[in-house]
């Protein structure tokens, strides 16, 4: 009896330290998880296809990269960086802001300033005139209306 | 013999293109009425000698001459006779021939119209026309790239030669057995008509421009040239928004990566004119009611024009793979010189009637529909200015800094999105609003009831477990729009019911009858509402998941699953490999069908095709791709699954859309329909 409560231990033992190397093991990263990455990238030879939709070879290597970082305890913001690196910037959905990139984002908010300062005026200047008394505009259905009694007149 | 005859035919076209430009010059010059005619007769000339050369391209594509470059590259044997039809724009070069024809088309219907009443824009409104059409003809005709004509030769030893156009002494024909077939990516019935209206949104913008530049020119700023243009440039808009409708349903369908719309510069190209024409549609109105921003609306159709032929520039000359291909194509210089001709001519035209271009009142109050329509203009721009940026900056950043950037979603959502959503705003408040002057409180009157509609939706949504401030905020605005539209013509129908005795529905009727563009304009606001939900539908909610499934092994998606079942692979007889899953859709325990999502591989041009199996409802769409499989053994075969609520109401709202646009566009009733 004794014999055997010792079998059990040590099986018991041997398994529970097998479960703790498997827990040790990191589980591998699921597609959900690959993708997740790989739709903020962007295929370093297509045009404009992010990673997770790309079906060439070459991209399926490339989420098979990410999932091995992702085992390997990678951070997405890693990962990404080291595509840049690896493939230049136009594997990011946008361009890093640093230096000559900020073009990419000056320059649309300098046109739209200007619009809204462009539009500022407009108004100032009718906020000015505003004093003098507007007169109604004639509604366009009634106008519709007149123009075709006019219309039928004229017939 | 049909190469020489079409290319003969085109060089005719063009030829009676330059004499149209030089015989109208002569009559300003000489202000004579007879060289006015015959310039006319040479801009309604140019359509059917255009027409000559397109039958000629077509029947040797039908016919399947492989001689010919064009024809090889683009088809192939087992192609069906549509598809063959349709390889007409399936390559540059007969996109370019395709676009001259529709702008002839265009040149030729404007030159029939009837131009007693304004004869003395007619000179400059055919040197205008027939000078952009000549310069696209020119290109097809002396760019070797862009002649669809162009055919293969051998010397005697059996040697291939260069492609040439015409055959000299030592040349024997050199004829492939077959061709290389129509891009697979080109094989879908979305594909077959989407270019051609876009297309024809593109070329018929000529017009109003052509107008724009003829009533500079003579010095007739006033608003005329925008009544005479004003059904012209709505059917150019139409056609352009149905274009890129079609284009999004094209790659939701064909593409494979569950969405409609992925920023791709392409595509930003196209949407761009379609943008400035928005706010143009809009602004005339303050010009033609109160006189007001003639220098804008000039500035706003030139624009709109000026970004249809960079779109294709840009499309066209294969800058968006590599900014160098610009110097390659013999395209890219030619167009470049084009557009900055243009810009300077226009600009210079501008600035030299700027004083006559004055505004006649000025804005009469801070709050009124002038005043909203200029803040809708504001937004318009503002996209623009993102969308225009988005394809230029990696144009830039790769000339100056040799490095290559992409502008995906992220870089064009976190600023379009907040500008929708205002835009969504505008349109919500514009119809209640009066010209010249508006009060707060006649707004509020108005507003307080489809406010509180929305108000209320938003929260039974918020009841209803929708969280996301953007979705909320999104389906609010959308809501308040719509409430407002159907609240407008609701009462407007609602007091000729009351004060002329008609029955609701015929009132409704007599209404849009009455105010073609104010009641198709609202039918539009309808449709974008509803175009809106599938918008919010997919940015908000969309879900997807990943996995490798044996036979029986099941994927879940948001309430749904879907069961692999089995998966079959054959060949087509159009010269296709397919592998083909099947795939069982339940939801909560019920069994709702099957999909086939397949990949398709194309042994010609060997070139793979995803084509998603799509379960679509008018609550959500199940979006499955087959990702890869294992050919032999049951292993098993990998899938993606989206899902897409609410993305089947795009395609509803863009009918209304096109509904409404129609509307606007049909000739107001009781009017004798001047030709214009």
């Amino acid at each position: 009896m004794k014999k055997w409560l010792w079998v059990a231990l040590i099986v018991w033992g041997v398994l529970l330290g097998q479960a703790e190397v498997a827990a040790a093991q990191e589980p591998t990263p699921s597609d959900d998880e690959v993708n997740a990455v790989a739709r903020q990238l962007y295929c370093p030879v297509c045009e404009n296809v992010p990673l997770d939709v790309c079906p060439t070879e070459a991209c399926k290597d490339w989420r098979e990269q990410i999932r091995e970082k992702l085992a390997a305890g990678w951070s997405e913001e890693e990962i990404k960086a080291y595509f840049a690196a690896q493939y230049g910037d136009r594997t990011l959905a946008q361009p890093p802001r640093r230096g000559f990139n900020w073009l990419a984002y000056l320059i649309p908010l300098a046109l739209m300033l200007l619009g809204v300062g462009v539009v500022v005026r407009i108004l100032w200047t009718a906020r000015r005139s505003q004093s003098q008394a507007a007169l109604p505009m004639v509604e366009e259905e009634r106008l519709a209306e007149i123009e075709s009694a006019l219309r039928r007149q004229g017939e | 013999m049909l190469p020489e005859v079409g290319y003969g035919a085109l060089l005719v076209a063009f030829l009676v293109a330059v004499y149209g430009i030089l015989s109208s010059l002569m009559a300003v010059w000489r202000n004579s009425a007879t060289w006015l005619r015959s310039a006319l007769s040479a801009m309604r000339l140019t359509w059917p000698l255009i027409t000559v050369s397109l039958a000629c391209l077509l029947i040797l594509l039908v016919r399947g001459d492989f001689q010919v470059s064009y024809v090889y590259n683009t088809t192939s044997l087992s192609m069906p006779l549509y598809l063959k039809l349709t390889a007409l724009w399936g390559g540059q070069a007969g996109s370019l021939l395709f676009w001259g024809w529709l702008m002839a088309g265009f040149a030729s219907l404007a030159a029939l119209r009837n131009w007693e009443r304004d004869r003395e824009l007619l000179p400059w409104v055919i040197v205008v026309t027939l000078v952009t059409l000549a310069f696209f003809v020119g290109m097809v005709l002396f760019s070797a790239d862009s002649n669809p004509f162009v055919r293969f030769w051998q010397n005697r030893s059996g040697q291939p030669l260069a492609p040439a156009m015409f055959r000299s002494a030592d040349m024997l024909p050199l004829v492939p057995w077959d061709g290389r077939g129509l891009s697979p990516l080109l094989r879908h019935p979305g594909m077959i008509i989407h270019p051609p209206m876009l297309y024809l949104g593109f070329v018929s913008f000529v017009i109003p421009y052509a107008f724009a530049m003829a009533a500079l020119i003579t010095g007739r700023n006033d608003a005329r040239w925008i009544r005479i243009t004003r059904r012209w440039t709505l059917v150019a808009w139409l056609f352009l928004s149905i274009g890129l409708v079609l284009g999004m349903r094209w790659a939701y369908d064909v593409l494979g990566w569950g969405g409609y719309w992925g920023w791709d510069p392409v595509e930003v190209a196209a949407l761009n004119p379609w943008l400035s024409g928005t706010a143009f549609l809009h602004s005339v109105m303050i010009q033609e009611k109160r006189g007001l921003f003639k220098r804008w609306n000039v500035f706003l159709i030139t624009m709109t024009y000026g970004l249809v032929i960079y779109g294709t520039f840009l499309t066209r000359s294969g800058v968006f793979s590599s900014v160098h291909a610009f110097a390659q194509s013999d395209l890219g210089p030619a167009f470049f010189v084009f557009i900055a001709v243009m810009a300077i001519a226009s600009l210079g035209l501008i600035f030299y009637r700027w004083e006559a271009l004055r505004s006649e009142g000025q804005l009469t109050a801070l709050f009124s529909r002038e005043t909203v329509f200029l803040l809708n203009n504001l937004v318009f721009m503002s996209i623009l200015a993102v969308c225009f940026w988005g394809i230029n900056y990696p144009l830039l950043s790769e000339l100056v800094t040799g490095q290559k950037v992409t502008m995906g979603p992220p870089f064009y959502e976190s600023t379009v999105g907040p500008l929708l959503a205002l835009l969504l705003l505008l349109m919500g408040i514009a119809p209640l609003t009066a010209w010249g002057r508006s009060t707060w409180k006649t707004l509020g009157r108005s507003v307080w009831r489809p406010a509180l509609l929305a108000f209320l939706l938003v929260v039974a949504l918020l009841l209803g477990g929708v969280r996301q401030p953007g979705a909320l905020l999104g389906f609010g605005l959308a809501a308040l729009v719509g409430f407002v539209t159907v609240y407008e013509y609701g009462r407007a129908a609602w007091m000729r019911h009351r004060t002329q005795g008609e029955s609701a529905l015929l009132a409704l009727w007599q209404l849009a009858g009455r105010n073609r563009r104010r009641y198709g304009g609202y039918l539009i606001h309808l449709g974008v509402v509803l175009m809106s939900l599938g918008v919010i539908g997919i940015e908000f909610f969309q879900s997807e998941t990943q996995g490798l499934l044996r036979p029986g092994e099941s994927l879940e998606v948001s309430g749904y699953r879907l069961t692999y079942q089995s998966l079959a692979q054959f060949d087509a007889p159009d010269g296709r490999n397919v592998t083909r899953a099947v795939v069982g859709v339940e939801k909560n325990g019920r069994f709702l069908g099957e999909v086939y999502p397949r990949r398709d591989y194309y042994y010609e041009s060997q070139q793979p095709m995803t084509i998603p199996g799509l379960r679509s409802t008018m609550e959500d769409d199940v979006y499955v791709i087959l990702v890869s499989w294992q050919p032999i053994t049951e292993d098993g075969a990998t899938f993606k699954v989206y899902h897409n609520p609410l993305v089947n109401w795009l395609w509803v709202g863009a009918l209304v859309f096109l509904l409404g646009s129609l509307v606007a566009i049909w000739p107001e009733s009781g009017n004798v329909v001047k030709s214009a």
